[in-house]
């Protein structure tokens, strides 16, 4: 019973970090309307400002507070700056592309100067517990939940009795009108990113101290417990963000109670599925479910695509297969194999993303589906590679479908934020599998590619191969795009109510594009496991998907080229000029940032 | 026999509004009939229920003797009934040819095969490797396209391979109309077609609607426009605050006590003017 009350004692400080986080979320996504993807990165960078004032300058523990919260809230106004202004009236995907490409920004900044190693943040909270109907409280929970009702508090007062707090529930309701009004709507957006940020900073802080312990890497799991937390409560909903924090946070701590360590994410995770398919208004708005207006019109930005002529282009085929009769150094080789089986994963985003709407973050996660189902064909069954690679693409289609079948009602950010968290899902159910999947240890000694009983062991052949999948899949794909099917899933993209007015069944045409990209991920996945003869649940992580919505962007949402040329570009030269690792997540950021800006229709053109 | 529409006691209440209120209406093959009156009078909430696009909270609605309101829009549309959006929904990055073909989805028959589970793959399969049956299809579906697009003289033609947004309005509703036809509507739902044209425009469109009336196309309109409506219904319906305050022929409903009232105000034009004039 005492261990009840403690796990809810622990769920509720969590939660109460997880509300911090959420409210600021929430905020932003009320004026704004943009799930701010950076919002994880501030709340680092808030842990780490504190960690620096603590260690260097000594600061007692409010005045490490305070320089948090004005640190993150001059991070949030210039986020506001870079991510939402130059964007207004830009497609509506951009500026939450724009908060992904800061993120991976700030993150990486934060490891370079800070270093990937976690560090402890010294406390000079007292030590001393109290003893509160048989539950231990120490001071850290007291701070706390203090630091969440006081400004809990102060936020309500100023949105209730202030006149900016006036003009920013004004623009939340009505941007345009509050604009008419004279409501600077632009110090408004200002006002709230320095709020929020504050709020996440200060909450980065508090988990530090909390854990004594911070890394680069609390980044993204931050926006992604944010981000459950706010769709609980109900998007853009300040006090549901609240509530929203508590139950995540309770439903973490019991089912760490219950399972173990391990589990809790995939419990958070679950809860979003939850009420992403039955309540995706969240707690507190009740009616008729997630508003028809034809949102999707503007998602991609209008472009005319540029067309190679046919000989160009096969041309750039034959000359990358001559590749290999030129030069036989192993790295350029491998490199581009490693850009081709990329190029594979851009093109089935590129259909789902680009050609039918379906921005998915989870991209990442069929390439793991395909390579554990190919590996566990070879290990557990003995199926040569020409079966089991196929079987696998198979598999992934099918399961991919799936899995993200019951996700086909959602629009706009709401199937985004849906296909991140069965990407997540998908990569903690292989870690948790231990069974099957050999769980974090992972599978060892999958056997190499081989062809009517002969190893593929050449750098050579491995590159044909490769190039093979890709001319093969991006054929089929271009066939694809111009038939019936091509404009059915584009019409579906435009406008999702005109097009089920014209007879489309908009789940049968979803179904068809994710069991599609889903097949061609799955080749990849099963290529890649072959090759790496080694697999676990890291090896495809949600890192991955990002980066190949950055490569579909590069080259064009939708377009079959742009896929394979984004690939290269982003996989391929980095690699080439030997940039160190830790700065390719840099560049990567940056390349995003400058499209969104200055050419959201990517190199060749939106299809 | 069982009339073309028929609409019986359809409820649909929003929040505590009653946007459309136990209405009955009914369409009869090849008739043209018109559904007017004020902003907010729940004509467009009506077509939306048509297409299922919205459900009533009560009532019927019957297409060719079916009950349809508990169909989803795809289904709707299959079984024959196209309709226009009042603000226009074009497909922004089709081409116009792309818009049209669309509107032509319900009737792909060899690409689309009816077989049940695996007809979706069976589609994906067919639409790859295209034999001769499919690119048939696919033709002369492209000429019909053309024909159509042929109605609105040289608006849309020259501009084939324009994506619809580098259209102008005028344009875009011509192409909406366009879409709906290649669906070869037993009914067609035109939702305020000349919204937005000046005056030459929507005679253009007034002519056009009227060819499509002698072809003997069963059309619902919604239209502000009374000089058209007049001209083109066989009959005509008056909604106000949600329900049905006169049907009848275009001449009879011109001169009813209860929709110059709802179209003027109680006290007449001259003073309605007036206290516009002073303001609140």
């Amino acid at each position: 019973m005492t261990s009840f009350i403690d796990y809810t004692v622990n769920g509720l400080v969590i939660g109460n970090i997880y509300a911090l986080l959420a409210v600021g979320l929430a905020l932003i996504f009320g004026v704004a309307n943009l799930i701010n993807f950076a919002h994880g990165s501030v709340y680092t960078i808030g842990a780490y400002v504190g960690w620096a004032a603590i260690t260097f300058l000594h600061t007692p523990l409010p005045v490490t507070m305070a320089i948090v919260a004005v640190v993150c809230a001059f991070l949030g106004v210039a986020i506001e700056r870079i991510a939402l202004r130059p964007l207004q009236g830009k497609a509506r995907i951009a500026p939450l592309l724009a908060t992904i490409g800061l993120s991976f920004v700030l993150d990486q900044l934060v490891q370079l100067v800070c270093s990937p190693d976690p560090r402890a943040v010294p406390s000079d909270l007292p030590d001393w517990r109290v003893s509160v109907g048989g539950v231990s409280l120490g001071a850290m929970d007291f701070l706390i939940a203090a630091v969440g009702i006081v400004s809990a508090a102060l936020l309500y007062g100023f949105l209730r009795f202030t006149k900016l707090g006036f003009a920013v529930r004004a623009t939340a309701q009505d941007r345009e009108a509050a604009l008419q009004m004279g409501v600077n709507v632009n110090a408004v957006n200002s006002a709230v990113f320095a709020i929020a940020s504050a709020l996440g900073g200060l909450g980065g802080l508090l988990v530090g101290m909390y854990y004594n312990h911070i890394d680069p890497a609390m980044s993204f799991q931050a926006t992604l417990k944010g981000v459950v937390a706010q769709v609980i409560g109900g998007v853009g909903n300040v006090p549901g963000a609240i509530l929203g924090g508590a139950l995540l946070g309770l439903t973490e701590s019991y089912g760490i109670a219950l399972f173990g360590t391990s589990y809790r994410n995939l419990f958070a995770f679950a809860l979003l599925i939850v009420f992403l398919l039955w309540a995706p208004n969240g707690l507190f708005r009740t009616g008729s479910g997630v508003s028809a207006e034809p949102l999707v019109g503007t998602f991609v930005a209008p472009s005319r695509p540029i067309r190679l002529p046919r000989w160009a282009v096969a041309s750039m085929a034959i000359a990358a297969f001559a590749l290999p009769l030129v030069t036989s150094a192993p790295y350029l080789l491998q490199t581009l194999t490693n850009a081709w089986l990329a190029a594979v994963l851009a093109l089935s985003l590129t259909l789902v993303a680009g050609t039918a709407g379906q921005i998915s973050l989870g991209q990442a996660a069929l390439l793991a589906i395909g390579g554990y189902a190919s590996a566990l064909l070879a290990l557990d069954l003995g199926a040569p590679a020409i079966i089991s690679v196929p079987a696998a693409a198979l598999i992934t289609a099918a399961l991919g479908t799936l899995l993200v079948f019951p996700a086909f009602r959602l629009r706009g950010h709401y199937i985004a934020i849906a296909t991140l968290a069965i990407g997540e899902i998908v990569s903690l159910v292989i870690l948790n599998w231990e069974g099957l999947t050999g769980g974090a240890m992972g599978l060892t000694g999958i056997p190499p590619l081989s062809f009517v009983g002969r190893d593929l062991d050449s750098n050579r052949a491995i590159y044909w191969t490769c190039l093979i999948v890709v001319v093969i899949v991006a054929l089929l794909q271009n066939r694809l795009l111009g038939s019936h099917l091509g404009r059915t899933l584009r019409a579906m993209r435009e406008d999702e109510v005109a097009a089920q007015s014209y007879g489309v069944s908009l789940d049968r045409y979803k179904a068809l594009a994710f069991a599609f990209g889903g097949f061609a991920a799955g080749v990849a996945g099963a290529i890649t496991a072959h090759l790496y003869s080694y697999l676990n649940n890291q090896t495809f992580d949600s890192q991955l998907s990002l980066l190949a919505l950055t490569m579909v962007i590069l080259g064009g949402m939708g377009n079959v080229l742009g896929a394979i040329v984004g690939a290269v570009v982003l996989v391929g030269l980095p690699e080439l000029f030997r940039v160190a690792a830790e700065y390719r997540i840099l560049i990567y950021g940056i390349v995003l940032l400058l499209l969104v800006r200055f050419r959201p229709q990517g190199l060749l053109g939106t299809v | 026999m069982p009339r073309r529409l028929e609409i019986r006691g359809l409820t649909r209440r929003f929040g505590g509004v009653a946007a459309v209120r136990s209405l009955d209406l009914a369409v009869d093959d090849g008739e043209f009939v018109s559904l007017i009156g004020p902003n907010g009078a729940g004509k467009t909430t009506t077509f939306n229920m048509v297409s299922g696009l919205d459900r009533p909270d009560a009532g019927e609605i019957l297409f060719a003797g079916e009950p349809i309101q508990r169909l989803p829009p795809e289904r709707i549309a299959a079984l024959g009934i196209a309709r226009t959006f009042q603000h226009g929904r074009v497909f922004a990055n089709l081409s116009v040819e792309d818009n049209v073909l669309l509107g032509a989805h319900t009737r792909l028959r060899a690409v689309k095969p009816s077989i049940p589970l695996v007809g979706p793959l069976a589609e994906l399969a067919l639409a790859l490797i295209r034999p001769a049956r499919v690119k048939r299809e696919e033709a002369a579906l492209k000429d019909e396209a053309r024909e159509i697009l042929g109605l609105f003289g040289d608006r849309l033609t020259p501009r084939l391979d324009h994506l619809a947004y580098s259209l102008s309005y005028a344009n875009r509703r011509r192409l909406e109309i366009a879409r709906a036809l290649a669906l070869r509507p037993r009914l067609l739902l035109l939702d305020e077609p000349t919204a937005g044209m000046n005056p030459t425009e929507t005679e253009e469109m007034q002519a056009l609607i009227a060819a499509l009336k002698t072809r003997g196309m069963t059309i619902l309109l919604i239209e502000h426009k009374l000089d058209l409506v007049m001209h083109l219904s066989d009959r005509v319906c008056v909604l106000d605050d949600g329900a049905k305050i006169a049907e009848g022929t275009p001449n009879v409903v011109r001169n009813d006590p209860a929709v110059i009232e709802a179209y003027l105000g109680h006290s007449g034009i001259g003073r309605a003017r007036s206290a516009e004039a002073v303001g609140p």
